[in-house]
């Protein structure tokens, strides 16, 4: 805990008075004035805290204002109250540029003005409510009053260029293949791009306010929808937030369940993003191999467990359904075929000179770029970015296993493809030992009890789903509902991150750029 | 290069048989519009999916149908990057109040004759999200659908029944 000794003592010397308040073992609640908001962003930048997430809540006259900073595994959720009568506080955009979006997403959702933001365009918000009215107020209705039809947003300003031979290429929402709807903005000489811009929020669905007056179970399936192929690891960290603020420990049991199937998940994704990193270099071999991998895994899922992405298993209080003593030697011999499949495969791809062609030293993301904008799970492990909630903050079942986190710093397409098959290989390892554990406790329950939580409580839920740290804040209200809920998906962070590293690239190397990323557009537009 | 032929050649064929889905079947799909496709469409199908406000759980079994298992394109069923190639918008998620104009636009651009299907929970009747301030709800409360696939996300196997039905002769 020295860090923050050093840091404290940095902010005191400063005239910046902090409040502290446990919230749980790797996280502290500090509590500033408003007025020392960014100067506390610039201390924590000399002290190397990276900035994770950022959000705000009403409660009654006032707003809290949130930003989440981490250092060797420890957290600090920082908040600041605003008066709701003239809701502002300095920008943290200014030191930090990951802070950027979260913060338009917070004005645009609450109306806090973030002084000297350095970009005031809105974010999250297109036409479908009025530039004065803002969704997560409590004085604006679920249903809003939306026109019949919602006009496109049409003047959002994009960045311009001017020049012999520029020219812009716009893409979006509706896309080619089959993917979620965003807008890129290319600036191009050439085949080269100069500048990207994406503008997203197409997918807004208004999870945040829907989640409000939720039950804990209602929390957990919507949760589990933030971004449809992070299904388990959504819900964990929701479910997670809300153990914490009701004080329930789950079953050991269920913690190695829910280790599994967390494993399981990020197994399949990198299965089937490998194959289409491969797929958009136009090596059709190695695609439908990962595919037919992915397709047997998901099939597993079914068979075992009732779900092909094991949606809804992750319930609050535990998990949905058991892993038999069959189930787990079900599970082993199927990673064991897994293995020896891919003992065959990863070489035939490797010596594949037209790919070695495509991926290596393309959609190039430096060190220094990543760790600016904070950028997370496989995409910042392969640019040097070496942290991992499950190693760094472990919670049940990582506490009680060594996790092994694979880390790069080549940064191109072809590293981020190794670092994830290297994450299948660790993966494979700790579904093993959770399976290991599991036989040798007895059977026993899969849901702790649920206790009411007083109202007001919260909870800060951190589990490393397999795009990175994902972080959901609940707290609850009245009754066993949900007053407040936002989910910090690690692609809010790894989006911008992308921005960079496709300069320079070509355009028809953007697909392929964007895959090896495949960052969630739902779980960033909410 | 030789470790890729060994490979595909040890791998074989894993593509299954599907039957194509019997009265029973077709009653719970609710499909009274295949003989209209049928006398429209003999023999292919162009699909354009279009997602409208998916959490992506849907794209990823739509992804499954193209793997070596389902294979979709052996029954002439085939995604196009255009709705202006499409018989058939495949539409998925509640339809974002963001999205709106632009599933009205890709709805425009697909040439008559053309079909809707509404893919998934949220498509067919709002699933966790519903309507408010942010969605307008299941795809039918802005363009007319034609057919609905309920499933949270539906399986690649009742996709492809569903597919096959409308194909079906």
């Amino acid at each position: 805990m020295s860090w923050q000794k050093a840091f404290l003592q940095q902010l005191d010397e400063a005239g910046i008075f902090v409040k502290l308040e446990d919230v749980s073992p790797f996280v502290a609640l500090w509590q500033i004035d408003d007025k020392h908001w960014q100067r506390f962003a610039e201390l924590a930048a000399e002290n190397k805290l990276r900035w994770a997430a950022g959000f705000a809540e009403q409660i009654d006259g006032q707003f809290y204002v949130h930003a989440c900073f981490e250092k060797s595994g420890n957290y600090i959720l920082l908040r600041a109250t605003v008066n709701a009568s003239k809701p502002e506080l300095p920008s943290q955009a200014t030191v930090y540029a990951a802070a950027n979006r979260s913060e338009r997403h917070t004005h645009d959702m609450f109306g806090i003005e973030f002084l000297n933001h350095p970009d005031p365009r809105c974010w999250m918000r297109h036409k479908a409510w009025g530039k004065h009215d803002y969704p997560l107020r409590h004085d604006f209705p679920v249903q809003g009053s939306p026109a019949e039809i919602t006009p496109p947003d049409t003047d959002y300003h994009f960045i311009q260029s001017h020049g012999v031979g520029v020219y812009e290429i716009p893409v979006g929402p509706v896309h080619a293949g089959i993917i979620e709807p965003g807008h890129f903005r290319f600036q191009a000489v050439g085949e080269l791009i100069l500048n990207l811009e994406e503008r997203l929020g197409y997918v807004h669905k208004g999870t945040e306010k829907i989640a409000e007056g939720r039950t804990p179970e209602g929390l957990a399936k919507l949760a589990g929808r933030v971004s449809g192929d992070t299904c388990v690891s959504h819900a964990w960290a929701a479910c997670m937030a809300m153990e914490q603020a009701a004080n329930v420990e789950i079953p050991p049991r269920a913690a190695l369940i829910r280790g599994i199937f967390a494993e399981r998940e990020r197994i399949a994704n990198h299965l089937g993003d490998i194959g289409a990193i491969c797929n958009d270099v136009a090596f059709t071999f190695a695609f439908m191999q990962m595919m037919r991998l992915k397709e047997l895994w998901c099939r597993t899922n079914y068979e075992l467990f009732g779900h092909r992405s094991l949606m809804d298993k992750i319930v609050v209080g535990g998990v949905a359904v058991d892993v038999s003593e069959a189930a787990s030697k079900f599970m082993l011999t199927d990673m064991t075929q897994l293995r020896a499949e891919l003992a065959d495969l990863i070489p035939a791809i490797d010596l594949n000179s037209s790919l070695e062609d495509r991926l290596y030293t393309a959609g190039y993301l430096s060190p220094e770029t990543a760790a600016h904008f904070g950028t997370l799970g496989f995409v910042g492990r392969a640019s040097g970015q070496d942290f991992d909630v499950r190693r760094d903050a472990p919670y049940a079942p990582y506490d009680s296993v060594a996790v092994k986190v694979a880390a790069e710093n080549q940064g191109d397409i072809a590293s981020r493809f190794w670092v994830r098959y290297k994450e299948i290989n660790a993966s494979l390892k700790l579904i093993e030992q959770f399976i290991e554990q599991l036989a040798n406790l007895p059977e026993g329950d899969l849901v702790a009890n649920w206790q009411t939580p007083k109202a007001e409580s919260y909870g800060l839920g951190i589990v490393d789903g397999w795009r990175g740290e994902i972080i959901s804040y609940v707290r609850f209200g009245e009754n066993n509902t949900i007053a407040r809920f936002y989910p910090r998906d690690p692609s809010q962070l790894n989006w911008e991150a992308l921005e960079k590293a496709v300069l320079n690239n070509i355009v028809p190397d953007f697909p392929v750029c964007n895959k090896s990323f495949n960052c969630s557009y739902s779980g960033c537009d909410l | 290069m030789f470790k890729l032929f060994k490979k595909v050649l040890t791998t074989g064929v894993v593509t299954e048989n599907f039957k194509a889905p019997h009265d029973a079947e077709l009653e719970t799909l609710g499909i009274e519009i295949k003989r209209r496709i049928d006398q429209k469409f003999t023999g292919s199908l162009a699909i354009r999916a279009v997602d409208a406000g998916s959490c992506n759980g849907c794209e990823l079994e739509i992804h499954a149908l193209n793997n070596p298992f389902y294979d979709v394109e052996r029954f002439g069923i085939h995604f196009v990057a255009s709705p202006r190639h499409a018989d058939v918008l495949l539409v998925t998620g509640v339809v974002s109040r963001h999205m709106q104009t632009a599933l009205l636009r890709t709805y425009d651009a697909t040439p008559n004759p053309k079909w809707v299907i509404a893919m998934g929970d949220c498509a067919s009747c709002g699933g966790e999200f519903g309507v408010s301030y942010a969605s307008c709800g299941a795809v039918s409360n802005v363009i007319p659908v034609d057919m609905t696939i309920t499933g949270c996300p539906p399986s690649p196997l009742v996709l492809l029944k569903a597919l096959l039905a409308l194909m079906e002769k």
